[in-house]
């Protein structure tokens, strides 16, 4: 009779639901009982993961880099260059501010700014999300804090694992800048700068996990941070005011490495990391594990007509994410599209730039900047199709497809359905980005003569977009383990796209990326041969996906 | 008509685990099948090949007179499955849950819905990421049982459930039962298995081990004997059949085949029996009688044996079992 006493009572703190859980977790100690145990498990589970992020994120800036030494070796190349892009707003809201052009260092910095900062934050912001939310909304956290685990453990070992790879990556970048010869004290200076905006959007990513009670909803918070840092640096950078001076991303690149080289603002970002910390232990102590900060509405005990479908299903799940990279898109391109008008004004004012620019004058400028701005948004966009066609993996690793596969729905019905939420779902945000863009530039330049022509130019990424998710779907139906792929070549495409002519990418290689052959369009034309060619590799893939799903086993575990 | 389930030589790997080596089942049209075995023994694997979810490797396997992994879709119309770690979507409530399954598979019953809300105390307004694991199970139960399906496959559905539930779980398994439904049910809980089913099988390393009635299987073992008689009872050991004697005080206590049990009787009752006790070997002890030779050789046996033996003596409810289950 005793083991069965024994036995209930060794199930009353576990079955007792999870406030309890929680108190119970905060009378070891500190709450940092176990930290090191995780950090050693984070880093087993990212053994991966961790590796590609640091080596793709240095080989990219450096090979960046790389290719710039040489281009610039005399000061009328350089003062050339300066003039170029100093007065060119749509390069420094891509690049950043126009510093210490006339050293191959400060040319160097504007080539790799947008992949290094954005790479840097990026990485911190994926990696924190996935070892803070995502490990709660599947449950191990809660697992793991039943056993001896502090009840900040998780967040100590999220903050160290993911602090201690934005350092290493900032010092691996200011040691490849070293390694090509640029000035040793700048270099360093701008890795300690990568490494300081890594830490401040870990802390970003902390908090919005703390507020937030889904992993992709926190990831949308931080990503959208990430995007207003951006737009404030821009707009401070571009008017010269002290708007950069609101954004993490503005104080690190205050530093201007291989001019002033002053240290002292990554003071800035330190203190608002520490700050930001500080406010997520703060809010992790007000809330249940699993739960978020704002509050879980009391649910209604029927399900409504929607969730009668597994289309229906699909669209609950997603409702928010798509809400927040729809609005985050829209205000993307309110901020890209507004700089539009500024290439035409300047170029007005400075008639012998215009000369010097020549071509076919401001208007090709002015289309050629939206046309590579609409190429980097169409990339944003992909993230979402990628993540959204992921769900499928999600759903089949957590089991939940087992409880849906068991009903009569077939497996080709399962898939279309989340399928079709995502299709729908990239439309709705793509057609958001290109509102954004037009938008502003109406707003901007006073007519609406443009508006239509961007919003088309927007929308003709949806095959190239089509491809990206028919390529997560076939991976997913053929090899469910590899969706990391998917990820890759979307990276790929952004390499091309964005660092194809730095690199010297030969044109056969650019045209594999689906984006580089659709026409950038207010500067190319139309092409629907170009149209039916992606369409029907989305077919041909979406095809594929059915066939794969269909011969192997599901796999819950 | 067929039996609902016929699973015959059933392999399946994953990569160099091999999971299913050479299993066979068959449960019959209205009986409640016991399918028992340590964790790691294939049971899982097992239902999910039943549901299509997994693609045999060799064998074969029916399932509703259709082949389960060509007819999915149509021949889920007809079972409900309650999976044995049941995760649903954090967002949705449990009652959201439990009528989007419900429509899925095509509705289900509103009465029964509203019974087994109340029996299982679930509360359906909640959000199913404040569920625990027992309310998650819960969940699923309820979904599957109130559905009008004639086959019931469960996998180890009441790992999480405390005492109550489990009795309030049984009612229901027997109410299923009464209204001639089919039920699989996987289980390591011993007690569970013998209050419900009719038969069972056992398997151990992805292979049927064992498989009857209870009473056949009682019939392979011995039965456990404790008299006291008038004269000592130390010959017993002379008759074919007898072990394990153990004599104090005037008491013996041994085992006995049970084909030999009548003249063990016969000659107790010779010696004057002032009392005696016989009990027939409980589930546990054929599980034993299984495993126990060879336990060494497994390795995820002595575990599950640890949990199930220690709980199970004395207590005939097996409520202790979730201690091993967490
Ligand atoms: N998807 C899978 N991949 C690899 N191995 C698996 C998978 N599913 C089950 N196994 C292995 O197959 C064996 C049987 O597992 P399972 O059927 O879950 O056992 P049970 O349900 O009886 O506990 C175990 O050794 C398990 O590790
Ligand atoms: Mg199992």
């Amino acid at each position: 009779m005793s083991a069965i006493t024994t036995g209930r009572d060794s199930t009353g703190p576990v079955g007792a639901g999870p406030s309890s859980t929680a108190s119970s977790a905060g009378l070891t100690g500190t709450g940092l009982t176990g930290t090191g145990h995780l950090v050693r498990l984070f880093l087993r589970l990212d053994r991966i993961v961790l590796p590609i992020w640091i080596v793709g994120i240095v080989g990219l800036v450096a090979a960046s880099a790389s290719a710039v030494q040489g281009l610039y070796s005399t000061p009328a190349l350089r003062a050339g260059y300066a003039a170029t892009v100093s007065s060119s707003p749509a390069a420094i809201v891509m690049s950043g501010p126009a510093q210490a052009l006339d050293t191959v260092g400060g040319i160097t910095l504007f080539e790799i700014n947008l992949t290094s900062a954005l790479g840097v934050a990026l990485m911190a912001i994926f990696l924190t999300v996935r070892h803070t939310r995502t490990e709660e909304e599947t449950g191990r956290t809660e697992l793991l804090r039943a056993g001896v685990l502090g009840r900040h453990a998780p967040l100590a070992a999220a903050l160290i694992v993911v602090g201690g790879a934005s350092l290493l990556v900032g010092a691996l970048i200011g040691l490849s800048l070293l390694g090509l010869g640029l000035p040793a004290g700048g270099s360093l200076l701008f890795g300690a700068a990568m490494a300081c905006l890594g830490l401040a959007f870990v802390a970003v990513t902390v908090v919005a996990a703390q507020v937030s009670e889904h992993a992709r909803a926190a990831l949308g918070i931080a990503v959208a941070v990430l995007g207003v840092s951006w737009g404030l640096r821009s707009l401070g950078d571009v008017n010269d005011n002290a708007a950069s001076w609101l954004s993490p991303v503005g104080w690190v690149q205050s530093v201007n490495a291989y001019g002033d080289q002053r240290w002292w603002p990554l003071l800035l970002p330190l203190a608002f990391a520490a700050v930001l910390t500080v406010v997520a232990v703060q809010l992790g102590r007000r809330r249940d594990v699993g739960a978020g900060l704002v509050p879980t509405r009391p649910g209604s005990p029927r399900a409504s007509r929607l969730l009668s479908t597994v289309p229906g299903l699909a669209f609950s799940q997603q409702r928010s994410a798509l809400l927040w990279w729809a609005v985050g898109l829209f205000l993307g391109g309110l901020a890209f599209g507004s700089f539009g008008n500024e290439v035409t004004t300047m170029l007005e004012d400075n008639p012998e730039m215009k000369d010097l620019l020549g071509a076919g004058g401001s208007d090709d400028l002015v289309a050629g900047y939206f046309g590579l701005i609409l190429l980097i948004l169409a990339l944003v966009v992909a993230c979402y199709t990628v993540s959204s066609v992921h769900r499928l993996r999600a759903e089949e690793s957590a089991a939940r497809a087992e409880l849906v596969l068991s009903t009569p729905t077939a497996r080709r019905s399962w898939q279309f359905g989340w399928l079709a939420v995502a299709g729908l779902g990239t439309l709705l945000v793509l057609l958001a980005t290109g509102l954004g863009v037009a938008v502003a530039d109406a707003l901007v330049s006073g007519s609406t003569e443009r508006s239509g022509e961007l919003v088309g130019a927007t929308l003709a990424y949806l095959p190239a977009l089509a491809v990206i998710g028919g390529l997560a779907a076939a991976l997913h139906g053929w090899l469910p383990r590899l969706g990391l792929v998917a990820w890759a070549v979307v990276a790929g495409c952004f390499v091309v796209g964005w660092l194809g002519d730095l690199l010297k990418i030969p044109e056969s290689v650019r045209d594999l990326s689906p984006f580089n052959l659709t026409p950038r369009m207010p500067l190319e034309s139309m092409d629907w041969s170009v149209v039916g060619l992606l369409s029907a590799v989305a077919v041909v893939l979406l095809l594929l996906a059915v066939v794969g799903l269909r011969r192997r086993d599901i796999d819950s575990a | 008509m067929t039996a609902p389930i016929v699973v015959d030589q059933l392999h399946k790997s994953f990569g160099s685990t091999h999971a299913l080596d050479g299993l066979d089942l068959t449960v019959a049209r209205g009986e409640v099948h016991g399918f028992l075995g340590p964790n790691g023994s294939g049971k899982s694997t097992t239902i999910r090949v039943l549901l299509g979810l997994l693609r045999p490797d060799s064998g074969h396997v029916r399932l509703l007179d259709g082949d389960p992994w060509r007819d999915a879709a149509a021949l889920h119309r007809r079972l409900a499955y309650v999976p044995g770690d049941v995760a649903l979507w954090p967002s949705l409530t449990g009652g959201e849950v439990i009528d989007l399954i419900g429509r899925l598979r095509g509705g289900l019953d509103e009465t029964r819905r509203v019974e087994l809300l109340r029996d299982f105390e679930l509360d359906p307004a909640k959000r199913s990421r404040t569920y625990s694991k027992g309310n998650r199970q819960k969940v699923a139960l309820v979904a599957a049982l109130a559905s009008d399906a004639d086959l019931l496959i469960l996998d180890e559905p009441t790992n999480g459930l405390d005492p109550l539930m489990e009795e309030v779980f049984q009612s229901w398994i027997q109410r299923a039962k009464d209204e001639g439904r089919t039920v699989l049910l996987s289980s390591h809980i011993l007690a569970e298995v013998e209050a419900l089913c009719d038969r069972v099988s056992i398997i151990r390393a992805g292979r049927t081990v064992q498989s009857g009635t209870l009473a056949d299987l009682r019939h392979l073992t011995s039965t456990t004997v404790t008299a006291e008689t008038g004269r000592p009872a130390d010959d017993l050991t002379g008759i074919a059949g007898v072990t394990d004697l153990e004599s104090v005080d005037g008491r013996v206590t041994f085992k006995v085949d049970t084909d030999h049990l009548d003249e063990a009787i016969a000659h107790l009752s010779g010696l004057g029996i002032r009392s005696l006790q016989a009990h027939p070997p409980t589930l546990e002890e054929l599980f034993l009688k299984q495993y126990g030779e060879r336990l060494p050789a497994q390795d995820e046996s002595p575990e599950a044996l640890a949990g199930s033996s220690a709980d199970t003596v004395g207590s005939g409810s097996g409520d202790g079992d979730r201690g091993t289950g967490r």
